[in-house]
């Protein structure tokens, strides 16, 4: 039986259910009696152990039916979920997404869990270690794989048996007796008090039982059954065909018996001794598949799929709403073929414009309603819940905390709001950094929170919300906040700034000397995620995907960073503009404002030409020189000067002509034409003419 | 040598012209032939990078060979053309002077290149062809276009 075909679909189902575990034993943590929770933890581990079995990965089934063990005692309350058990619980679900991991990347899992198989199992021995009988109302549950189990008959009448201690062979005995569809009783036979040949009673009663089934155990030993070495009861364990009523009544119909006692047994040693042999059945069953061999793999593999298409639909019933997975690459195909369109409506409308074609444009008109709808649903379709990047966050900020013996509250809001895939993609490592920043040198130690008058449970605030056509990302902390003098100090220090520049710069300017290169941590290096060290690969990385981020801070109070990002990237409004013969295009979010000027209000402060614009200094950048554009007009008498910021800094970019605003579609310039600084991307006009995209943020440097 | 007309033998070539020679590409990467179009100049540039095309919603570079080989600068004509070139993940346009036709070419009338050939840019060339008594320069595209 070939399971690659399945890869996919486990891998996507498997890490579900990690995040569910991870999450749902967050909320254990905090509260240890949460029945549902641990129902829900329990559901997740063993749809795992099935999927898991079913592809032959056995070191995960293994884990995961270990992790079940514990599950089910501290469902049943023989084992209280405490720090211990919580923790070796987040370390098996580690172990089990490095696992997970091994298998998507097709590799020799090193990963070693028979560490982690030892510790779980030396927390199971404590309740009981030997193979024991329990009858059947001191058990409440036995998973699945147990044999199948006599109905219960009713409580007894008399309190608590004895119970008994089974040898290895009466265990087989029964179990494969079970297997035969032969039941096991344990009888309890109490005699009248005042009877008088006890043995001969007890010889009867056995008598009785051995035409019934075979008796495979008395309590006491058969002598002392025949000496009478007995108060007034005794227990006879017997196999039989025969039901419980029938057996009742006929050891009733003996005389001096005041009463007797008919219960199934059930072997419960079962779940814990059995832990030798379980493994092994799964081994088995997996070595089967792979082997494949026709007896045993069908049999699993039915086991297994209702099983775990019980836990699919009835976890997808929790989700509320119909979903359906999709491809990213039929996705993006989508947006482009949507775009394409756009273009070619765009060139219609034209051709109806220039040949005054009415009827033309009229129909034009028509598809453009269609296709404004369409190119909005398909950006819809594009859009992915931020939720999906946070819900790792809770459990990295709680080992982190936990690491730095610190207390920390992560909260959480707005999970629910949209951006665009590529940028959820890319958000992820710029939200660690700063998330593990607040936690290292935002919070403040419990004794300095106290000192400080604080609460001792440090706050983190992570929001995230909708701001025209932005997406804003908070990091708050209400922690020591940074001290902007004692950045400038290690500025100087680190020769990043002079003392004269450093001087004149007012707080602002101070808190973004943190973005410069190598400014990053403190004296140590810490382990980072390893995709790029320091606060200026958060802002380099947030800047590529057009946005901004800015600090904010009050030293005592804590933190505020602030991520601003633009809620779609493939099409944009932009300004068209001309210089001589070349036209480009400038993203409209980058603009301020555009102004007429003459050529004599430009002036030159120290070489750099600069005007002067309600008060403030902007210098001037022509587009003519820095793109090496060939000039086709005399010095002209009138200037358009299109005003662009970049983060804060501001500059004034001239340009011969402006033509209009657009919105574009953004295609790239291919691997051929990448490297370009100033150049973003290009597009594609109305008249199917290719226009450049600027980079202002490059144009400014 | 003798002439075999098994199908592993023999390549089929696009010729083209620049200037007075004729030059061919291997029809295996060549996608499409475009007449010439607007071509939108991309600053920053090497100077035989003329500038980017819109292929269908696609934007391409175009690369003028005279340029890159060396040769001289001629006008642009009628006949001028662009051929689309598509190797593994990149596509660009080759500015040529006109493009003739189709041909099939044994390996054995292939000759590879000597240093004592005489031609003028040196590794872009991956053979030289003979057909009739003409002589076609047989260009690989991955040098010309800087990939290897």
């Amino acid at each position: 039986m070939d399971v690659s075909q399945y890869l996919v679909l486990f891998l996507e189902e498997a890490r579900e259910h990690l995040q569910s575990l991870n999450q749902c034993l967050l909320e254990l943590e905090n509260d240890p009696t949460d029945l549902s929770v641990l129902d829900e933890i329990f559901r997740s581990a063993h749809t795992i152990k099935g999927m898991s079995a079913t592809m032959g990965y056995t070191d995960i089934a293994e884990l995961t039916h270990n992790m079940e063990n514990i599950l089910d005692l501290l469902r049943k309350d023989q084992l209280k979920a405490n720090h211990v058990i919580i923790d070796i619980l987040f370390q098996c679900v580690d172990t089990l997404e490095r696992l997970v991991e091994d298998v998507a990347n097709n590799e020799n899992s090193e990963t070693d869990v028979k560490g982690l198989i030892q510790q779980l199992s030396a927390l199971t021995q404590e309740p009981n270690a030997e193979t024991t009988i329990v009858t059947k109302e001191q058990e409440k549950q036995i998973p699945e794989q147990e044999e199948k189990i006599p109905e219960q008959a009713q409580p007894p009448l008399i309190s608590a048996f004895n119970e008994t201690n089974l040898t290895d062979t009466e265990v087989t005995m029964i179990t494969s007796a079970q297997k035969q569809g032969i039941s096991t009783f344990e009888i309890q036979v109490i005699l009248r008090e005042d009877c008088l040949l006890k043995s001969a009673r007890a010889y009867m009663v056995m008598n009785i039982a051995e035409e019934l089934g075979d008796v495979i155990k008395t309590v006491p030993g058969t002598e002392d059954l025949e000496n009478g070495n007995f108060d007034q009861q005794f227990q006879i364990i017997l196999l039989t065909s025969a039901n419980q009523e029938k057996v009742r009544e006929e050891i009733l119909s003996i005389s001096e018996i005041e009463m007797v006692s008919v219960l199934p047994c059930v072997i419960s040693g079962n779940l814990i001794g059995g832990n030798a042999t379980e493994p092994d059945a799964v081994q088995n069953n997996a070595v089967a598949i792979s082997n494949q061999e026709e007896l045993t793999a069908p049999e699993t593999k039915v086991d297994m799929a209702p099983v775990r298409v019980n836990t699919a639909t009835h976890e997808k019933r929790l989700k509320g709403g119909q979903s359906v997975r999709v491809d990213i690459d039929k996705l993006d195909s989508l947006l482009n073929l949507v775009g394409e369109l756009v273009i070619n409506k765009t060139r219609l409308e034209q051709i109806g414009i220039s040949h005054r074609l009415a009827d033309l444009s009229e129909t034009i008109e028509q598809i453009d309603r269609v296709t404004t709808d369409l190119q909005s649903v398909v950006m819809k379709v594009r859009m992915v819940p931020v939720g999906q990047v946070f819900n790792r966050f809770p459990r990295m900020v709680r080992d982190l905390s936990h690491e730095l013996g610190k207390e920390i509250n992560l909260i959480i809001q707005g999970e629910e709001t949209e951006l665009d895939r590529t940028v959820i993609d890319e958000i992820g490592d710029p939200l660690v950094h700063l998330l593990r920043n607040a936690v290292d040198h935002g919070i403040e130690r419990i004794e300095d929170r106290q000192a400080a008058g604080k609460g001792p449970v440090g706050e983190i605030r992570l929001i995230a919300r909708h701001e025209g056509n932005n997406v804003v990302i908070l990091v708050e902390d209400d922690g020591k906040g940074i001290n902007a003098v004692s950045l400038k100090e290690k500025a100087l220090q680190k020769g990043f700034v002079t003392r004269a520049d450093a001087d004149k710069m007012d707080e602002k300017e101070l808190l973004n000397l943190l973005f410069l290169p190598g400014f990053s941590t403190a004296a140590t290096v810490t382990d980072i995620s390893g995709r790029g060290v320091g606060m200026d690969a958060v802002k380099t990385k947030i800047e590529s995907l057009g946005g901004a981020v800015e600090i904010e801070t009050k030293v005592g109070s804590g933190s505020k960073f602030k991520i601003r990002l633009p809620l779609t990237l493939a099409i944009i409004q932009a300004l068209l503009v001309q210089v001589s013969q070349e036209i480009y295009a400038i993203p409209l979010s980058s603009i301020d404002s555009t102004i007429h000027l003459r050529p004599e209000d430009i002036k030159t402060v120290q070489n750099q030409e600069v005007i002067l614009l309600r008060g403030q200094i902007i210098p001037i950048v022509r587009l003519s020189t820095v793109l090496n554009i060939p000039a086709d007009r005399k010095e002209q008498s009138d200037l358009f000067i299109v005003i662009v910021h970049s983060g804060q800094q501001r500059a004034g970019i001239i340009v011969d002509d402006l033509i209009g605003q657009q919105e574009i579609v953004i295609k790239s310039l291919g691997n051929l034409l990448k490297g370009i600084k100033v150049i973003a991307g290009a597009t594609i006009l109305g008249n199917g003419q290719v226009a450049l995209i600027l980079d202002v943020s490059s144009l400014m440097k | 040598m003798t002439q075999n007309n098994d199908a592993k033998e023999e390549v089929q070539l696009v010729i083209f012209r620049l200037g007075n020679e004729e030059y061919a590409f291997d029809i295996l990467m060549v996608q499409e032939i475009k007449r010439m179009t607007d071509i939108t100049r991309v600053p920053h540039t090497p100077d035989y990078i003329k500038g980017v095309i819109n292929l269908r919603g696609s934007v391409l570079p175009v690369l003028d060979l005279k340029i890159r080989m060396n040769l001289p600068e001629t006008p642009i004509t009628e006949d001028t053309r662009i051929i689309i070139i598509k190797m593994e993940k990149v596509l660009v346009g080759m500015l040529v002077d006109s493009v003739s036709e189709v041909v099939t070419l044994n390996f054995s009338n292939i000759e590879l290149p000597q240093g004592n050939s005489g031609i003028v840019a040196e590794n872009y060339v991956s053979g030289i062809g003979k057909i009739d008594q003409r002589l076609l320069i047989i260009l690989d595209p991955r040098f010309i276009v800087d990939l290897v």
